[in-house]
């Protein structure tokens, strides 16, 4: 079986990737305030993602988790690690495994020797999505005017993740920090709508 | 500029700050007045209490109402934010404000409102509506249990009716127990206050909107600062403190300017300091209006008369007016007003027990006449979430039933309880319960003493007051709705025409349908349909239903950021920046922008269409196919479960070879189709249109889940894993052998419908794909997205001495319609089989598949469905527009004319050198050779049916060049 | 908008779904076994009452999982029923 390798090694291929938003990095640096009212946004490109299906109670699945050295949440919308590396629960027998760039491959093939023929799914999704970082002590407050989850602390926390609408594109939304921070890993052609969503909803505090 | 109205801040120092002073102007002439004041308070403040003129009858109006419940005085906002439709008692005064009075209609001005309006969506456990003192012991009780709570007044300071009068809670006027109250609310942490916000829909599962004005009432807002804001609320409990609404009277002209709500005299004095008038008389059906003429009497006005329907008015009430100045008529009404403009005075006459007319009527000077027709509880909030209502006698209104299960819980005036002590007591309880069933235990409160006042005697109500001369269907000038100009003959002529439902008669004499939504009119016309009905109550008549929104919303407020750029999501290919760069016109499929045609200077679109083709017919082409969606369909019964999916067979497909695939709904219409590879033999690539991307997972989902969850089988979606460039024409094995060096791309090493991973010259890696949606050479070159712009660019590099050609979507159409190839969504509309499409060959007769069974079915096998053909107008250059009808040319022309099909694509052909198209024709393959007509636009086009093939249609060019 | 419980994610709006219509109309275990009659009541025929109404329901922007619920068509009240559309078995 082929696999075609979407994290190559070589630095020079490397430099031809261009992210979803690599256009508007300053742009949106430009737009963060600091201070008790603040908020930033910003890209964060390139982040190793591999989708899992895997039956939770089944051996594949503990093969999986040593194989990986993370344990899958059986949880539903939890997270377990850390934001460089974390299983995020995307369904009853669905994970996103998240590591930093160039990590795929790694991933992918750990995973399949560990699922060896059992049933399942392992699949490469790393420039499916890219994901934005939204941070600052009114972040919250900024998704609220464009998300109907309930994010108050008491429903939502760092460590969560939830698959939701964000204005009108599917995200997976995942709290990374008390400040609060958040990531909002969204599908590329989608991206630049999201990042004038979340400009637009930050104004009020950014504007001042 | 002297306020001659305004009250001495000793008499009253009422909630406005007199040590700033705001200008704006109405109707062109100058007001003043302070922060606090509404623009209805300041006019009144100056003595200008006259509104526009009635909408239909051009009569005189004046200012009737404190509140929302204001059916006159409407106004027109220009400046900043022009806005139709506002009512003078919510708009609040602020320096510059311009107002323009309005009989009834507003203009939309023309110029984008560029003001910011935003929505947010919070949850709560409890939230209560309305901070009158019901609502805001609600919000106490249930905010110290922790509970997070959102407390939502329309009004711009807490306070409610409690404002508007002189009670005392705990020894202390009720405005300090209100600071404290709102001081704790503040600080505790998850309670959440709005004001200034209108509570306009309730809805089932505790759903509420709120619509809050957050600068309006300033001269000038912040940059990017939203102007108003919409709640999107979902709580566990709702705990609705909506007070109650007072109703006018019906009597003979009783429109005049100076006629006024009893409660909103009470607001004017004691909340504005304004006295609306100096001689008042005060007609009432119940106790309230008792208070009104006693503070009128204490803020310097005289009350020649207390007119009270009740012929024995409560003793100590009666006894107080007298003693303070004030005449008291028992078992009186007023029968009629007089006056230029303004009122000037009143007809008194007595009422027998029946309520007729009695003894000699006599006539009172005023200027100003207050009315209390009784109280309507502000049910509409709990009438629209589910709750019922009912006539209560005793309190003479429509109250609510008791809620069960998560309805709102009502408190206060909005359930008939008028006395200060009841309204916290139940705000109390209320909020505590709320919290306690939201999972926050805590304790009720105990009830502060208050003083002030006291349950309410039994009132009146009278319906209807008569005239002094003729019969109710004469009575023209007995205002029920007096917004929409509606009156007690307009609803005697509704009963006359034989309605009898409170509906119909609504609908037919316009009553309640005004922007005010008849609140001051609705259960007024109720009482006087039930009247002349000679029913035992109002109750029996009915209610109308009360419908979102509460308040008028305007619509710019519903939009909220959904606007231009942010309307809708624009998605976008990695390869976008290079079509914007290339010139391209765009066109949306779905919410995709994809590049329509790349046109050269002086090109229109036909032109540059046929270049475009001319390209991928003779050199090489390429278009940007990032958008097609893209699933991975994973497991040992992968094979098993696309064989069932897809009409054909997918089972045997070997490993590094793709298929073309049609799937079927079970009734065997065509659902999607698409290109499937098989990467492994427990690994497919399945591709989907670009429309159907997201509904096709859906469906492989829900057979998978629901149907056959036996099957081991996942599908992830890796739409934009992977950007694609087609690269077409006989000239372009040569492009996509420079860019992939490691591939051998002879026809005989790398054959149709075979794929191949490689990596490209540019170190790359990529999955090529030896595909055609034109009938050519071609082949798809499929990356990871994020090289998607870097390997657009390559092939053009490497294809730039052959002339390359990017093509956008109208040249992919002409090209794939040329060879008769469908468009799903386009030649199909989900009434269309494979079969309708000529397309047996994808219908597999070996397996079974769904939508096999459908094929079978009477009305699917006939022979005489709509089919697929071709069309080629007689008029080589004539071109058919798409959607057109096609009718045989020698049937009627008068209407019904039979229709036998559609023109469902139409192009201008490069390679035919003139116009065709594809259409769905009744019994169409037999009627090949036949002339056909398609009425468009006044003329005539006569087509003749072909086959649904133009070029090529023994596929010699799908090799390229050396098959020739 | 209807707020509609997902099994697994827990409450969610309206808009994170899609419709699945009528629950428990099963596929027939052999399509080509059926009369014209059945095959087409199998197809077009649901139910339509005012009241309780088992529908299907699909979590399209979240964890695309398919379920069934209990609604009231007259009050929109919703209840989960459980096995909700058989549950990939754990």
């Amino acid at each position: 079986m082929t696999v075609v390798s979407t994290n190559e090694s070589s630095t020079e291929v490397a430099g031809l990737r261009r992210s979803p938003l690599a256009g508007r990095r300053d742009e949106l640096a430009a737009a963060g305030v600091e201070g008790l009212r603040g908020v930033r946004l910003g890209e964060e490109p390139f982040l190793s993602q591999v989708n899992l299906r895997v039956l939770p109670a089944s051996p594949a699945a503990a093969g999986v988790e040593q194989a990986l050295g993370t344990i899958l949440p059986r949880e539903p919308n939890r997270v377990t690690g850390d934001e460089h590396d974390a299983a995020l629960w995307l369904g009853p027998d669905e994970w996103l495994v998240v590591a930093p760039d160039g990590r795929a491959d790694g991933i992918v093939e750990a995973a399949r020797t560990a699922m060896a023929d059992s049933p399942g799914s392992v699949v490469d999704v790393s420039a499916n999505r890219t994901t934005l970082r939204l941070a600052g002590p009114t972040s919250r407050e900024v998704l609220e005017k464009v998300c109907s989850l309930d994010l108050h602390p008491r429903a939502f926390r760092s460590g969560q993740c939830a698959q939701t609408l964000v204005g009108r594109a599917q995200v997976v939304l995942w709290q990374v920090g008390t400040e609060p921070a958040y990531r909002l890993m969204v599908r590329g052609s989608f991206a630049d709508y999201l990042a004038d969503l979340l400009l637009d909803a930050m104004a009020e505090f950014t504007h001042r | 500029m002297t306020s001659p109205h305004r009250l001495d801040s000793s008499v009253r120092a009422g909630r406005v700050d007199r040590t700033r002073r705001l200008r704006g102007t109405v109707d062109g002439v100058e007001l003043s007045g302070h922060p606090g004041d509404t623009l209805a308070s300041a006019l009144l403040a100056e003595g200008r209490i006259v509104a526009a003129p009635s909408i239909h009858r051009g009569r005189p109006r004046g200012i009737l109402a404190a509140d929302c419940t204001e059916p006159n005085a409407l106004v027109q906002l220009h400046g900043a934010c022009p806005e139709p439709m506002l009512t003078a008692t919510r708009v609040e005064l602020y320096d510059g404000l311009v107002a323009e009075s309005l009989s009834g209609v507003g203009r939309v001005g023309p110029e984008a409102d560029t003001a910011v309006y935003d929505k947010k969506y919070v949850h709560a456990d409890v939230v209560v509506i309305g901070a009158g003192p019901a609502g805001i012991a609600a919000a106490l009780s249930a905010g110290r249990s922790g509970a997070r709570v959102v407390l939502v007044d329309e009004q711009r300071e807490l306070g409610g009716a409690l404002l508007d009068g002189t009670e005392r809670i705990d020894g202390h006027p009720a405005t300090e127990w209100i600071g404290r109250a709102v001081r704790e609310l503040v600080e505790l942490p998850e309670v959440r206050v709005l004001t200034r916000a209108s509570a306009v829909g309730c809805y089932e599962g505790n759903y509420l909107l709120v619509a809050e004005k957050r600068t309006d009432h300033l001269a000038e807002a912040g940059p990017q600062q939203p102007r108003q804001r919409l709640w999107h609320l979902r709580t566990q409990r709702v705990v609705l403190a909506t007070g109650a609404h007072e109703r006018p009277m019906v009597f003979a002209d009783n429109d005049r300017p100076g006629i006024m709500l009893a409660s909103a005299v009470r607001s004017y004095i004691n909340r504005y300091a304004v006295l609306p008038g100096q001689q008042a008389v005060v007609f009432t059906t119940s106790d309230s209006a008792y208070t009104t003429a006693l503070e009128l009497l204490d803020a310097g006005a005289r009350v020649p008369a207390l007119v009270d329907t009740r012929p024995d008015p409560p003793a100590h009430l009666a006894e107080q007016v007298r003693a303070a100045g004030g005449q008291v008529y028992p078992g009186s009404a007023v029968v009629g007003t007089g006056g230029q403009e303004r009122i000037s005075s009143v007809r008194i006459s007595e009422l027998d027990e029946q309520g007729s007319l009695t003894g000699t009527p006599r006539e009172v000077e005023c200027d100003l006449l207050a009315v209390c027709g009784g109280w309507n509880p502000v049910v509409h909030l709990f009438s629209q979430a589910g709750g019922t209502v009912r006539w209560d006698p005793v309190v003479a209104g429509f109250l609510p039933e008791e809620p069960t299960g998560s309805l709102p819980k009502v408190v206060g005036a909005a359930r008939g309880t008028y006395d200060l002590a009841g309204c916290l007591s139940q705000g109390l309880a209320a909020g505590a319960e709320a919290a306690t069933t939201s999972g926050f235990r805590v304790a009720v409160p105990p009830v502060p003493p208050v003083a002030g006042d006291r349950p309410s005697t039994r009132p009146r109500p009278l319906w209807l007051v008569p005239a002094e001369e003729g019969t109710s269907e004469q009575w023209h000038t007995h205002f029920v709705d007096l917004q929409r100009d509606s009156t007690v003959a307009d609803i005697w002529r509704a009963l006359g025409a034989g309605m009898r439902s409170v509906e119909h008669v609504k609908r037919y004499t316009t009553i309640s349908t005004g922007q005010d939504q008849g609140k001051t009119s609705g259960v007024n016309a109720v009482g006087v349909i039930a009247d002349a009905l000679m029913a035992g109550s109002p109750g029996e008549v009915g209610t109308t239903t009360h419908r979102p929104p509460y308040t008028p919303v305007p619509f710019a407020l519903m939009a909220g950021r959904d606007r231009g750029g942010l309307h809708d999501p624009v998605r976008t290919t990695p390869m976008h920046s290079w079509h914007v760069a290339a010139g391209a016109v765009f066109e949306d499929v779905g919410q995709w922008k994809r590049a329509r045609y790349y046109p050269r200077a002086g090109e229109d679109m036909d032109a540059a269409v046929q270049r475009e083709c001319l390209a991928a017919r003779t050199g090489v082409a390429m278009q940007d196919v990032s958008t097609l969606g893209r699933i991975e369909v994973v497991g040992p019964d992968a094979p098993e479960f696309l064989n069932r999916i897809y009409t054909n067979g997918f089972a045997k497909l070997p490993v590094g070879k793709a298929r073309y695939g049609m799937m079927c709904t079970a009734d065997g219409m065509v659902l999607d189709d698409g290109v499937s590879m098989r990467l492994a033999e427990d690994r497919y690539l399945m591709s989907t249109t670009t429309g159907g991307a997201a509904g096709v997972l859906d469906w492989l989902e829900e057979w998978l889940q629901t149907e056959w969850p036996h099957l081991g089988v996942h599908c992830t979606s890796v739409i934009e894993q992977w950007a694609a460039v087609a690269v077409v024409g006989p000239d372009s094995r040569a492009v996509v052998g420079r860019i992939a060096p490691e591939l051998d791309v002879s026809a005989e090493a790398f054959g149709f419908m075979e794929f191949r991973d490689t990596v490209l010259r540019s170190g790359v890696p990529a999955r090529i794909c030896r595909v055609s949606f034109s009938g050519e050479l071609a082949y798809e070159v499929n990356v990871p997205a994020w090289y998607g712009l870097a390997v657009w660019e390559e092939v053009a590099e490497a294809g730039a001495d052959l002339g390359i050609t990017p093509y956008g979507t109208e040249t992919m159409h002409v090209l794939r319609a040329e060879k008769g190839f469908v468009i799903v969504g386009q030649d199909t509309d989900g009434t269309v089989t494979p079969l309708d499409l000529g397309m047996d060959w994808v219908v597999s007769r070996r397996k079974d598949f769904v939508g096999k069974r459908s094929f079978a079915r009477p009305d699917t096998a006939r022979t005489d469905r709509k089919q697929l053909v071709g069309l080629l107008p007689m008029d080589p250059q004539q071109q058919l527009p798409e959607g057109a009808h096609l009718v045989d040319p020698d049937g009627p022309r008068q209407p019904p004319v039979p229709m036998l099909g559609h023109v469902t694509s139409s192009y201008r052909s490069a390679a035919l050198g003139r116009t065709f198209a594809l259409a769905l024709v009744a019994d169409g393959r037999r009627r090949v050779g036949e002339v056909l007509c398609a009425p468009a636009g006044g003329t005539d086009i006569a087509v003749e049916v072909t086959k649904p093939i133009f070029y090529d249609e023994e596929g010699v060019r799908r090799d390229g060049r050396q098959y020739e | 908008m209807l707020q509609i419980r997902c099994p697994w994610c827990g409450d969610r709006e309206e808009t994170e779904f899609r419709y699945g219509g009528q629950a428990h109309v099963d596929y027939p275990r052999d399509p080509a076994a059926l009369d014209d009659r059945a095959w087409g009541e199998y197809l077009f025929v649901r139910d339509n009452p005012k009241g309780e109404f088992a529908e299907r329901w699909v979590h399209t922007a979240g964890c695309r999982r398919w379920f069934t619920t209990v609604r009231d068509t007259a009050t929109n009240q919703m209840r989960a029923e459980l096995p909700s559309a058989r549950k990939p078995v754990m």
